[in-house]
């Protein structure tokens, strides 16, 4: 009886088949779309009272440079508008926007009391008529008005896209002036987008590399003033500095922090010889992590802190490898032509930048953490230096030109190779080391 | 064992034989090829220096080729030699193609003889074919143009080389502009290093999917989160069964029409894709895979909140929100005039489920 039943289930199942496929819904599987900046409208922020006037045009400005600035946002010009945001709360005639194409709208209103600067903003899908996320306002003072701006463009750039923004964030770099022969070497420290640089250091020394720890709060660099390259850590909040004590009559250098910022791993000469050493910055004391005759430079901890990637041509060639935090045998990662160089750990854990030369031109390049899937974004006379982006969306490297009036230059290249930019900066820039998100 | 050395020792010596011999008959195509050329020579030293007696003072562009010919010449000095051998062994050639052309060679000096009056040109090119078919055509076009006309091409260079000097000139500020903006350089390079890397990625391409060791933890509860995937398969069979049976009771029940050629299919899958932009998705949401359903009135449009998520795996919650809003956007934005399908099978096209995958597009 069983099977009886069973056979006619499965009969009956076969034979209406073709009829349940007709009358459930038309199944339809996409796997091509487009790939393009999502066209979107900021018009302007609407200001609570005369004085907000002008603060609401900049702030609706920078957020349109943020946005459009990543490669994946285009905005819409205000001509192209049909009808205008006069009120923060009225509601928003949809099918104009609809009509101008936008598939995105921010719309933001500023309030000015004396100093304080007060900020509110709406991201809206246009074509579905939703808002995406929920309305947000941010305070703050008037003279802190641009990084107010890179908030509302952080919160828009992660409610569409789906991962952290990189606005509201600083970016400490060398700033270089003068002839190629004579260039005066300064620690500048900036906005990402380029504004507010601030200088550390005078130029009397040659300084390089800094370094940012993981909170933003301090610095690490290499500076020559000694006669001999030796790091130093400076508290950027108060511009106050102190040498890291490393041995006598050794030269250190290419410091980086841990995750957790207890300690900073580093490149050390003694005798002729260049390993990596780490140093606990409580105690002051030092551990050999490698110990060849090999060069080992260039440490970059992963973000868990459990491995430091760094570059050793202990094959012949600079080449990358990873070995456990605490030192141990180290795993070659690159395989490529050519030699590679400066590695730094995505803060995403899955990818490494690097510097690569091969056949006389520089290169930044990712490649997964296993070194499969070797990417390179850039060519050019001199790439070098990478930095990411506090989402690991955006790396930020020197680009110098050839020739004796060479220029070094601050440059920025999404993570796909596209959007490849330079960074405005007053003078030339190199070394940039990019700080994290602010609170 | 002595038996095998024997066969082992006559095969070496048999094949070292006829490694000889082959290389004895291949040998002897090479002589074939310098002794046609010497014969060519020959008549043309003949020819050449019945030009040299007949032309009068336009014959500089004949000492010119002259260096090219000799060097053929000097390569087979034996030519003397094997004079008298050119023509036995040409006959015993398949190929009669040098008899034929010695023969040609007699009326041409002929022809020599006439032009020296007039026309210069006319002996040159006549001199020439002799030597071959595959100089013929070098010879008699090198001859020809440069009496006539040399400067022409001369000139031509100069006006390549000018338009460039122009754009040099013009472009000092767009040259900059070059170096700013320097993005074309590295999409070339990326093209470049891609091919490069090629051999890499495709070894390595299934990676991607469990690279990250924080997705892969966020894609499994994912998956779990997601009420609606494992319940509709769930719900889906056993209404299966029951619309089956349903269905095989009384089949006028189906309100369907006829099916949606594939064609009709691909149009409004294509519809849909144009405006479906991942270009700002997060590498998160590009692993995402999400199934939509929504409702389409007579008129193609789609009914306001009847758009919802029906599935997702592959990514995050968060990713999945962000995979789904593009998908909304793309169907409302490419549907805001109305889709324009059959209207006489609107019953099968009322609801529709559309997958997104974009396996394709992510970045590479």
């Amino acid at each position: 009886m069983m099977k009886l039943l069973t056979s006619l289930f499965i009969g009956l199942t076969l034979l209406s088949a073709p009829v349940i496929a007709q009358s459930g819904p038309l199944r339809l599987e996409l796997d091509q779309g487009i790939i393009e900046p999502l066209p979107y409208a900021v018009p302007n922020f609407v200001p609570d009272s005369p004085t907000a006037a002008q603060y609401a045009q900049d702030i609706s400005r920078v957020v349109a440079a943020d946005l459009t600035g990543t490669g994946l946002f285009r905005e819409i010009s205000s001509d192209a508008f049909i009808s205008q945001v006069t009120s923060f709360e009225a509601p928003l005639q949809f099918a104009d926007w609809k009509a101008i194409n936008a598939e995105a709208l921010v719309t933001g209103a500023v309030n000015v009391s004396g100093k304080k600067l007060t900020v509110r903003f709406r991201v809206w899908d246009v074509f579905s008529g939703q808002e995406l996320g929920s309305g947000l306002q941010f305070a703050g003072t008037t003279d802190g008005w641009r990084r107010m701006a890179h908030k509302v463009a952080d919160q828009v750039y992660s409610r569409v896209t789906g991962e952290g923004g990189y606005f509201d964030s600083r970016v400490a770099f060398v700033s270089e002036s003068g002839p190629k022969d004579q260039r005066l070497k300064r620690l500048a420290i900036m906005d990402y987008d380029g504004a507010n640089v601030q200088y550390l250091t005078d130029s009397s020394a040659i300084v390089l590399a800094p370094r940012f720890s993981p909170t933003g709060e301090q610095l690490l660099y290499t500076s020559y003033e000694s006669g001999s390259p030796r790091i130093y850590v400076l508290d950027v909040g108060r511009v106050k500095r102190r040498e890291l004590e490393t041995q006598d009559g050794t030269m250190s250098f290419s410091p980086r922090f841990s995750p957790d910022g207890r300690s900073i791993v580093y490149s050390l000469i003694q005798g002729g010889n260049t390993d990596l050493w780490k140093m606990d910055l409580a105690s002051g004391q030092s551990v050999r992590l490698t110990n060849t005759p090999a060069i080992e430079t260039a440490p970059s901890y992963s973000p868990d802190g459990s491995q430091i990637v760094f570059e050793s041509d202990r094959s012949g060639t600079p080449q990358l490898y990873i070995m456990p935090a605490g030192g141990g045998e180290p795993t070659r990662i690159s395989f490529g032509q050519g030699r590679y160089g400066t590695p730094v750990w995505s803060p995403r854990g899955d990818l490494i930048a690097f510097t690569k030369q091969n056949k006389g031109r520089f290169h930044i390049g990712v490649m997964r953490t296993d070194g499969s899937e070797e990417r390179l974004l850039t060519s050019s006379f001199l790439d070098e230096g990478p930095t990411w982006s506090p989402n690991g969306r955006v790396i930020m490297f020197t680009r110098e030109t050839q020739g004796a009036s060479g220029r070094a230059t601050l440059y920025s290249v999404d993570i796909s190779g596209r959007n490849l930019r330079p960074v405005r900066t007053p003078d030339g820039g190199s070394d940039p080391s990019w700080g994290p998100l602010q609170n | 064992m002595d038996t095998g050395t024997k066969i082992s020792a006559i095969a070496h010596v048999g094949l070292i034989g006829w490694a000889l011999l082959g290389g004895t008959f291949r040998s002897e195509p090479l002589p074939m090829a310098v002794q046609e050329v010497s014969v060519v020579t020959a008549e043309q030293f003949a020819a050449m220096t019945a030009q040299r007696d007949a032309p009068q003072v336009p014959s500089p562009p004949v000492d010119l080729q002259q260096p090219e010919e000799p060097e053929v010449a000097n390569a087979p000095e034996p030519t003397p030699e094997e004079q008298p051998e050119p023509e036995p062994i040409v006959a015993s050639e398949p190929e009669p193609d040098p008899l034929p052309e010695p023969v040609e060679a007699p009326p041409e000096p002929e022809v020599i003889e006439q032009p020296p009056t007039l026309d210069q040109p006319e002996p040159e090119v006549a001199a020439l074919p002799t030597p071959g078919p595959e100089s013929l055509p070098n010879s008699a076009d090198k001859v020809a143009p440069e009496p006539v006309a040399p400067p022409p091409p001369e000139a031509k260079p100069d006006d390549i080389e000018t338009p460039a000097v122009s754009l040099d000139e013009g472009a000092e500020t767009q040259q900059e502009q070059q170096d700013q903006t320097a993005p074309e350089e590295a999409t070339d390079q990326i093209v470049t290093e891609a091919e490069e890397t090629q051999e890499l990625s495709p070894q390595t391409s299934p990676r991607p999917r469990t690279r990250p060791s924080r997705p892969q933890p966020r894609a499994e509860p994912v998956v779990a989160e997601t009420p609606a995937a494992p319940e509709e398969p769930v719900q889906s069979d056993q209404q299966a069964i029951e619309d089956a049976l349903a269905d095989a009771l009384g089949q006028d029940d189906a309100p369907s029409g006829p099916p949606l050629t594939s064609g009709e299919k691909d149009a409004m899958r294509l519809a849909v894709s144009k405006c479906w932009n991942v270009g700002s998705l997060s590498t998160d949401a590009l692993q995402t895979v999400v199934v939509v359903g929504f409702s389409l009135t007579p008129d193609g449009k789609v009914v306001g909140g009847s758009l919802q998520l029906l599935d997702s795996s592959g990514g995050s919650s968060g990713a999945a929100k962000q995979a789904y809003e593009a998908a909304r956007r793309a169907i409302l934005r490419c549907g805001a005039k109305g889709y324009d399908l059959p209207a006489d099978k609107y019953a099968q096209w009322q609801d529709i489920e559309i997958t997104f995958n974009p396996e394709r597009m992510r970045i590479k």
